[in-house]
Formats: C-alpha cells, sequence, structure tokens
C-alpha cells in the first residue's frame, strides 16, 4: 500500500503575522516558515501506518517555490521515503492544489491520499474535499483516529456534536485532525539520510491544468483592535450596563 | 537509552557571526573538512539580535565579493547625530568632536539577524553542515580531561524529566576541535571558563542589556542612512547606558536602549527605561504615528580586553562574545566576533595538518587588527564607574588626545551580580504608565518576539536554591527578577498571604539577563528543547 501526503509550507504558527502596508497581503520576508501543523500529523500518520507493516511507501508531496523543498525534506527526516515537489510561484488556490494532486494521484497511483484538515494561513479547508470530488474517491475529514483494514478505513472524526466513526472503502482521502497524534522530532541523523533521498521536481505549469487564482483579492487588513475592558462594581451595574450602553439584554 | 555519535573534523556551536564566520573560513582554506554547526532556534537568525551599524572590515576579508552576492548590507550611513538627553532638553553634540571609533561613515546599518541568514547560505553552498533547532547541552570530555566535543539535547522530556512517547535522545557531536560560539554568557562557554580557569588573572566580566525595537514611522520623519545615539536621560548619572536609532531601509527604525548590568538599585528597571526613554521630545517625534513591529532583547559583554578570558583550551575554542570580543566604545561586536572566528578557523587548520598547539590562537588574535582596536578601547567602560559626566571628560582626553594610549589600565572592580544595593537604601522609581501608543507592556512587547516552548518540558531557568528567591532576595532585594527579566519570565505571586516565586519559562527570550545579575548567582540558563525561544525576524 502507498500512501500520498501532502504537505505545505506557512508561516510559523508562532511568528505574529504582519499585514503590509498597502493591503496586499501579509510579510513573508525573513519570516519563519514551518509545515502546516496539521501536516505534521498527517505524515506521523503515515509513517505510523508503515512501520506498523500496512503501508509499503510514504510520498511526500508540496507545491510551492523553490524553498518548499524544506517542507518535503522535513517530511524525509520524520520517515518519508521521497518526495515530490511541485514548483509554481504566487497563490495557488485549493482548487488548483486539487487539480495539481490529481495529476500526481494519476501518476502516482497511491492508495491513500493523507494531508492535514486545513493550512493556517488561509484556513481553507477545501483541498481535501475538492480532491476527493476530483477522484471520485471516499473522504474522511477531520480525522481524530485513522484503522486501516482490509480495503476499508475505519475513521474517527473529530465533528461539532463530538466524535464521528466511519468506514470508508480504499482508495480514499483523509485530512488529519491535530488530535490524530504527536508527531515525531526530526533527528539528527534521520535529517541528515534525509538530505540523500530523492525528491523529484515538476513545474506545475508542465502539468497542462489551469492553475490561475479565480478569487481576486481585494484588500488584506489587520482585525480591529479590542477596546479596553471597564470594571464594574456590582451586578446591577452590569446589567444596567448591559441593557442601556451595549444593548445585548 | 545510549546515545548515537558523530564524528567532525570541527564541531561549531552557535550560528551568530563568530560561528558562522569560523566556519566560511575554515571551508576556504581546506573544503575537504567536515564541519557540522548547531543552532539553538528554529533557523539561522532567529535568535540574533543586534543594532546594529556593521563595520565591514571583517567581512571584507572573509568574503571580500559580499557585494555581488546579494548580501543584505544596502543601507550606508549618511548622517550622523550624537544626544544628550535632559529630561525635555537634548544637546546635540558635533560629530566631528567624537572619538573617531564613534564615527561610522563607512558602515552600513544592517540587520544582524538577516547578514547570519546569508552567512549561513554561504556556509551551506561550501558545505557546512547546519543544524538548526538543535542546542549543545552538554560538553564531552576525553578521559585526559581535553574537549571532545558536545551532545544536543534530548528532545521529549516531560516536566518532571520522564521520558514521552516521543522521546528522542539526544546525539554526540565529536570533534577534532570544538568551537564554542554561543554569543554572550554562552552556558557552555561558562562552564568551559570556570573549569579550564580561564578568566584567571582578568577582571571579572561586564554585561549590559540591550532592548531593541523596530518601528515603520512616517515617511516624513524617516531618513534612511540616519544614525543618531544619545546618553543621559532618563539614566541617571551613576548608571551606564545609551540609546541607539538607525534609520533602515524600508520606512523601518531599529530603536534600542543598553544599560550595563552594574547597576546598583534593585527598583531600577531596565524595560521600563527604554520605554520611558521613547517619551523623550526628540525621540517621540520621530516614532509618533510609526508602529511598532518588533520587539527583543539580549544580554551583551562590556568588560572588553580586562575581562577576556584565555580563548583555547585543550580541543576547543571560544569565539566573539562567549569569550568577549565586542567593543564597547565603538559599541560594535560583530566585526571582532567575525575576525576571532577567522583566526580561529587558521589555528584549527594548523591543529589539524601540522598538529601545532591551539594556543597559537591567542598570539595571533593578539597580532590582529581586532585585538588592537580592543586594546584601544580598554579604558573608557571602567572610566564610567566614576560616573556619566567624569566618564565623559576621561573618554575624551584617553580616546580623542591620546587615541587610547594611555600607559595605564583601568580595573573592572565588581562582577555584575555583586553591584546591587539593598531595597531599603535606593529609592523606588515610579515609572509612568504605558500608553499603547509609544510604551507597551511586557506581555503585548514579547508577544511580538513569537517566543514559544514546547509545553511539558522541564523547566530551562534552574535555581539552585529554590527558597532563596523568597527567603533573601525578596526581602533584600524585593526580587529584581521581576524587573531586570525583559520577558516578564519571574513573578513574586501571593497566594493565600504567602509569597511565591513563579517562574513563566515560556516566556523566555534566551537573553540570559538572569544568570548574569541575579545577585546570588542562583538562576542557571540552561538549553531548553530545541527551537524554543524567539523567532525573530529582521533583527
Amino acid at each position: 500500500m502507498k500512501i500520498l501526503v501532502a504537505v505545505k509550507r506557512v508561516i510559523d504558527y508562532n511568528v505574529q503575522i504582519r499585514v503590509k502596508e498597502d493591503g496586499s497581503g501579509v510579510v513573508t520576508d525573513n519570516v519563519k516558515m514551518s509545515t502546516n501543523p496539521p501536516d505534521d500529523n498527517a505524515i506521523e500518520e503515515a509513517v505510523k501506518i508503515k512501520e506498523s507493516g500496512k503501508a509499503t511507501e510514504v510520498v511526500a508531496v508540496t507545491i510551492g517555490e523553490e524553498k518548499a523543498q524544506e517542507t518535503v525534506r522535513k517530511a524525509l527526516a520524520v520517515g518519508a521515503d521521497r518526495g515530490i515537489h511541485i514548483k509554481a510561484d504566487g497563490v495557488i488556490e485549493p482548487l488548483a492544489v486539487s487539480k495539481i494532486l490529481q495529476k500526481i494521484v494519476d501518476k502516482e497511483k497511491p492508495d491513500l491520499v493523507f494531508m492535514g484538515k486545513q493550512a493556517i494561513d488561509d484556513d481553507c479547508n477545501q483541498t481535501g474535499q475538492m480532491l476527493s470530488a476530483l477522484l471520485n474517491w471516499p473522504q474522511a475529514t477531520f480525522a481524530s483516529k485513522i484503522n486501516v483494514k482490509e480495503g476499508k478505513l475505519e475513521v474517527i472524526r473529530e465533528i461539532d456534536e463530538g466524535l464521528e466513526t466511519i468506514e470508508i472503502n480504499t482508495p480514499a482521502i483523509v485530512t488529519c485532525d491535530l488530535r490524530l497524534n504527536e508527531p515525531r522530532y526530526a533527528s539528527l541523523p534521520n535529517i541528515m539520510k534525509a538530505k540523500k533521498k530523492p525528491i523529484e521536481q515538476l513545474n506545475a505549469s508542465d502539468l497542462g491544468i489551469d492553475i490561475t487564482p479565480k478569487i481576486q483579492q481585494i484588500k488584506v487588513e489587520e482585525p480591529p483592535k479590542r477596546k479596553a475592558g471597564i470594571k464594574v462594581s456590582s451586578v446591577a451595574e452590569l446589567v444596567q450596563k448591559l441593557k442601556n450602553e451595549a444593548k445585548v439584554i | 537509552m545510549g546515545r548515537e555519535s558523530m564524528e567532525y573534523d570541527v564541531v561549531i556551536v552557535g550560528g551568530g557571526p563568530s560561528g558562522l564566520a569560523t566556519a566560511i573560513k575554515l571551508k576556504q582554506l581546506d573544503s575537504k573538512l567536515n564541519i557540522c554547526l548547531l543552532e539553538k532556534a528554529s533557523e539561522i537568525g532567529a535568535h540574533i539580535l543586534s543594532g546594529n551599524v556593521f563595520e565591514t572590515r571583517a567581512l571584507d576579508e572573509l568574503l571580500p565579493n559580499w557585494k555581488e552576492l546579494n548580501s543584505p548590507i544596502k543601507t550606508k550611513v549618511s548622517k550622523e547625530k550624537f544626544l544628550f538627553l535632559g529630561k525635555n532638553r537634548s544637546l546635540s553634540w558635533p560629530t566631528w568632536l567624537l572619538p573617531k571609533v564613534q564615527q561610522n561613515h563607512n558602515n552600513y546599518i544592517i540587520s544582524l539577524a538577516n547578514l547570519c541568514r546569508w552567512l549561513g547560505e554561504q556556509a551551506e553552498v561550501l558545505g557546512v553542515e547546519i543544524f538548526p533547532g538543535f542546542p549543545a547541552s552538554e560538553i564531552l570530555y576525553n578521559d585526559e580531561g581535553s574537549v571532545k566535543g558536545v551532545a544536543t539535547q534530548d528532545m521529549g522530556i516531560d516536566k518532571e524529566g520522564n521520558q514521552k512517547d516521543s522521546f528522542e535522545p539526544g546525539i554526540e557531536l565529536l570533534g577534532k576541535v570544538t568551537v564554542f560560539a554561543e554569543g554572550c554568557r554562552g552556558h557552555l562557554g561558562k562552564q568551559l571558563i570556570e573549569k579550564f580557569k580561564l578568566s584567571e588573572g582578568k577582571d571579572p566580566q561586564q554585561y549590559g542589556i540591550g532592548f531593541k525595537e523596530i518601528w515603520e514611522i512616517e515617511d516624513k520623519n524617516h531618513e534612511e542612512g540616519m544614525v543618531t545615539h544619545t546618553a543621559g536621560w532618563p539614566l541617571d548619572n551613576n548608571t551606564y547606558g545609551g540609546s541607539f536609532m538607525y534609520h533602515a531601509e524600508n520606512k523601518q527604525v531599529f530603536l534600542g536602549y543598553v544599560i550595563g548590568l552594574d547597576y546598583k538599585n534593585p527598583h531600577l528597571s531596565p524595560y521600563d527605561e527604554f520605554q520611558r526613554f521613547k517619551t523623550h521630545p526628540a525621540i517621540r517625534k520621530i516614532i509618533s504615528g510609526g508602529k511598532r513591529i518588533s520587539y527583543g532583547a539580549r544580554a551583551l559583554i562590556e568588560g572588553g580586553l580586562q575581562s577576556l578570558p584565555k580563548m583555547y583550551m585543550p580541543g576547543a575554542l571560544l569565539v566573539g562574545c562567549d569569550a568577549g570580543t565586542l567593543n564597547m566604545p565603538k559599541i560594535k561586536g560583530s566585526h571582532t566576533a567575525m575576525k576571532s572566528g577567522m583566526i580561529a578557523a587558521e589555528t584549527i587548520i594548523e591543529k589539524i595538518k601540522e598538529n601545532k598547539s591551539l594556543s597559537g590562537y591567542e598570539e595571533k588574535f593578539k597580532n590582529s587588527w581586532a585585538y588592537k582596536e580592543l586594546h584601544a578601547a580598554r579604558n573608557v567602560k571602567p572610566s564610567f564607574s566614576w560616573g556619566l559626566i567624569l566618564g565623559i571628560i576621561f573618554t575624551g582626553i584617553d580616546q580623542i588626545l591620546f587615541k587610547g594610549k594611555l600607559p595605564f589600565t583601568l580595573k573592572h572592580k565588581h562582577a555584575d551580580h555583586e553591584t546591587l544595593k539593598s531595597a531599603n537604601e535606593m529609592p523606588k522609581i515610579d515609572y509612568p504608565k504605558y500608553d499603547n501608543v509609544i510604551t507597551f507592556d511586557k506581555t503585548s512587547s514579547v508577544y511580538l518576539t513569537g517566543t514559544n516552548h514546547a509545553d511539558n518540558q522541564p523547566v530551562h531557568l534552574k535555581l539552585k536554591d529554590p527558597d532563596l528567591p523568597i527567603s533573601y532576595t525578596l526581602e533584600k532585594f524585593d526580587e529584581p527578577a521581576q524587573r531586570y527579566c525583559p520577558a516578564g519570565v519571574y513573578e513574586v505571586q501571593k497566594e493565600n498571604d504567602v509569597n511565591k516565586f513563579v517562574i513563566n519559562s515560556q516566556n523566555c527570550i534566551h537573553c540570559k539577563t538572569c544568570d548574569i545579575k541575579e545577585p546570588s548567582q542562583n538562576i542557571t540558563w540552561v538549553t531548553p528543547e530545541g527551537s524554543g525561544g524567539p523567532k525573530y525576524g529582521n533583527m
């Protein structure tokens, strides 16, 4: 069984995001970039399945500028076998990502495709679902537990009401929740070994698909600053203020 | 579980200017050498903070074609000012009357973090193996006592010291020579200085704490290439310190403050002095209407030659400010740090190829321009122990008339942890409230550093005696850690009328001030789990 895992390079979750002065986007120059956190869970799960003997190969794929390769390299350092880097500049929207991944699935013929439930930069939460539609494969989104069975997957999903257990046939798409596992650390010897693992590079423009953005981004701005709170001296005053000033009751 | 080990020709601890210069020079001298460089930050540059007005002298020697290599050194200093501040006034000191070492017209305003990122790329192109996110936490010794390498930190240890599921043991990295380039108050360098008695016969080391904020300011207030330094207000005559304001590219100014850690009043809060300084009319007019985008702090070395330890020992060398090569009157250390690394590289090649002793490092350093600079600079900092006014008068005589060649050397008498007077002897300082426009509280400042440490790991700020902060330091000094820490790590909280000392180690921005200033030397900074700490951008 082969597992394809899609990973994305995003601004590190600890970095305080800064909006460009002209409102055209956020500042990325000299900003620490990392793998999208739930993508780390996706890689970890794939590697665990391989270690349990139920998969034979884990392939990590990413789309983006030259430096996005680091994200694949990181996946290789925690146990992926080989990588694919699809070179593309600028904004690639979820539909374009899904179409690119569809091409890679046609080429690689994996049994499972894993990815994070969403990326922390655009928060779209669409790629897995769109890929599932394009391939006409079953999908299990927000997975917090995966049990691999013969030709089937049992997946526990994180949903608003609690947990939902579903069973789907493979091949399938799974998008991973942060609760799925605890990603391992890349050890120093494994980082060195990862430098020798192969990464195939392809150009998005050579895949014969339209990846131009369909959404026009008009403006990016910071959320409005929260106003300072006030202290009230009694419940009566609170009720009075909620009624007359905030007008919420 | 046993640790794996890997052998290299040279192991370098720390990816700042000195460590990276060592690595690059080594590869230039012998491209076949296997060199590994460890960095505790998540990437090269993420723990680097500096002013920085950069003198290119060492870089000119190391990579003469730096201009063609797309280096991030772009903004030449175009104009300079030195201001004495009174509470509401400022007096401009003519630049031509400044000592030559404080004139900057051939220098550049840079982000040292970005310079290090670029140096890291140059080193990787040459084949240096760089491992960010791997702090060296332990020194390894041969049986006969020489240094044989370092071990990286175990990953995946919980608060109580137990192994988590994700446990990953550290690795032993063994080198024919190990180079320690951790920067000011390196926690391994400190152990080496003690074990090999490297500072015997030297004056106690002197430190400062430096703050830096980056502001994006209005066009009309921005003058790219402009460099301003100030002395005076808000500090009193007996406290050593001053500010810098550098107009960098992209409408940014690098605004900072440095205070000598030999200050005496335990009520002094370096952070609040810096915040207050920004409200001075001469400073406020530049930054008003602007936006603060970064904050950080780091301790720096101020001791100079008198405090410089021996820089070699069996199997290892100290470079840059892990030893203490900063030139205080010049307010610069990057060039001397790089130079010390380059000299270290030459020494290491002779050691590996001709089996010459590492002691050659000291002699080579003594013959270099870096040493001559430090020698000429040596009397400036100690003269300020007489106060700002006498310090300036003496410095004028020493630096302008005698060009640093006076036939005597002043001494540093005390270590910085010995200088605090008791809280009840010293005046309390009433700092103004933060306005959230020009001045900000520590919490919102720390937020800008992007600092983070994985949850559930041991506290990396160790107390030798856990009761001392409350039983002694609070009583005697009003627990100054609450004020000297620039990140709000230390708090004294009252719980059911009982005082409790709280360490918020996840806030730590790795400045090392607590390790230096704690009056009983009760706090020891050790490496947290890899990648922890600030995520500085263009600091």
